[in-house]
């Protein structure tokens, strides 16, 4: 299991969505391609955007299936950040 | 080009300032003001200052009205390059606004947000939403209008309203050019209705977006705006959308639907100006925007997935 902190990378305001392309390609799938599971740390990160969210898993979602959200982890996600997380999640499981 | 800032304009009562701007003749801009006050919107700033950054030649008037002191704080005639005499004193400009800034960039972008919310004095929850706007909008431009000025964005905190404007200009392809890569928006007003409707994007036709692009943004602003009770206004090629005030929260996939105003015989605009409304007052809970925001988002993908169905033929 790797865990990935996001305000270290993205600061309290999670907004760079080449940021969040950049997290998903170098650290996330190199991870899930070994098998193993990433828990996405959100500690400290006051407040995201959706297209910080989506350019982060949306991607993931299509490649790997809805079942690769039984191998990601959201640590720590405070209300609204929770919330942009399944708005995004549930249209990518409804998605093409 | 010609452009008359007039005594009043805001987004309520913008189209009168709109009809008469003189896109002709792009090398030179000239700016005449109203000889007595000039109270303007951020976005009107935003996009004269998008403006001047087409010309070679700026002309302004002498600048008489009492109030002029406004656009010099703001920042405009520094952005223009031009003298406009006015003297404002250092204290003034602590007060909540945003003078115009141009942001080419995401690394730009990251720094303006961490910069502008200090500027504007805010509690930690009257933050979230603005800075929401001004990072999803601006990233609009940097990523979809090909630019080569960026965006222009200024805003503007009204003790008396208790309200932030903010206005977001640029003079790339336009909504209707971005939305067209995919789909097949016959006008100007066609293609703003698309780019507001969520899960259209101009990346694909794909439901759920590209890797990047969901098609989410502009509608989680309008969301914003329409759940405040606040006005929000597109404007692109030669037509503007402009979402009213409503007493209304419910959200719709439609931005037609919505209470607002439309003009599709405004002069063409090169690019996008958006301009936003936030009443401090009466922001409500972003938690709970998010969750209107959901059930309509999911009910959209929903339905259109649900019109692709083929049918079973019985025969």
């Amino acid at each position: 299991m790797i865990t990935i902190n996001l305000f270290e990378k993205a600061g309290s305001f999670a907004e760079n969505k080449d940021l969040a392309r950049d997290i998903r390609k170098n650290e996330i799938i190199p991870a899930l391609k070994k098998d193993q599971n990433v828990v996405l740390d959100f500690d400290n990160v006051e407040a995201t955007t959706q297209s910080f969210i989506h350019a982060l898993i949306s991607d993931l979602i299509r490649t790997y299936g809805h079942e690769v959200l039984d191998r990601i982890s959201f640590k720590s996600c405070n209300e609204t950040t929770q919330k942009i997380i399944m708005i995004v999640s549930d249209y990518m499981q409804e998605s093409d | 080009m010609k452009v008359h800032l007039p005594n009043s304009a805001f987004i309520g009562n913008i189209d009168p300032f709109l009809r008469v701007i003189d896109l002709k003749h792009p090398g030179v801009l000239e700016i005449t003001t109203n000889p007595k006050w000039i109270s303007v919107h951020p976005v009107i700033l935003s996009l004269v200052a998008a403006l001047g950054l087409e010309a070679d030649e700026i002309k302004c008037d002498t600048l008489t009205a009492k109030s002029a002191h406004y656009l010099e704080r703001m920042g405009l005639f520094k952005f223009l390059g031009i003298e406009s005499g006015i003297k404002i004193k250092e204290h003034e400009s602590a007060g909540r606004f945003i003078p115009i800034n141009q942001i080419k960039n995401s690394d730009e972008l990251s720094q303006f947000i961490k910069e502008m919310i200090p500027l504007l004095h805010l509690q930690p929850k009257q933050v979230e939403p603005i800075r929401y706007v001004v990072s999803e909008l601006v990233r609009n431009v940097i990523e979809h209008a090909t630019s080569p000025t960026g965006a222009i964005v200024s805003a503007q905190y009204y003790k008396k309203s208790n309200r932030i404007g903010i206005g977001i200009a640029d003079t790339g392809v336009g909504i209707k050019k971005t939305i067209n890569q995919s789909h097949a928006a016959e006008s100007h007003m066609q293609a703003i209705r698309l780019a507001l409707t969520p899960g259209i994007t101009g990346t694909t036709k794909r439901e759920g977006g590209t890797e990047f692009n969901a098609g989410a943004g502009l509608f989680f602003i309008k969301a914003i705006a329409k759940v405040n009770h606040d006005f929000f206004m597109l404007y692109s090629g030669d037509a503007l959308y402009k979402l009213l005030k409503s007493k209304s929260e419910r959200l719709y996939a439609d931005p037609f639907i919505d209470r607002h105003s439309q003009a599709d015989d405004l002069p063409s605009w090169a690019g996008t100006v958006v301009g936003i409304d936030i009443s401090l007052n009466e922001t409500r809970e972003f938690s709970r925007l998010l969750d209107l925001i959901r059930d309509i988002y999911l009910k959209t993908v929903k339905e259109r997935r649900k019109a692709k169905y083929r049918k079973p033929r019985f025969i």
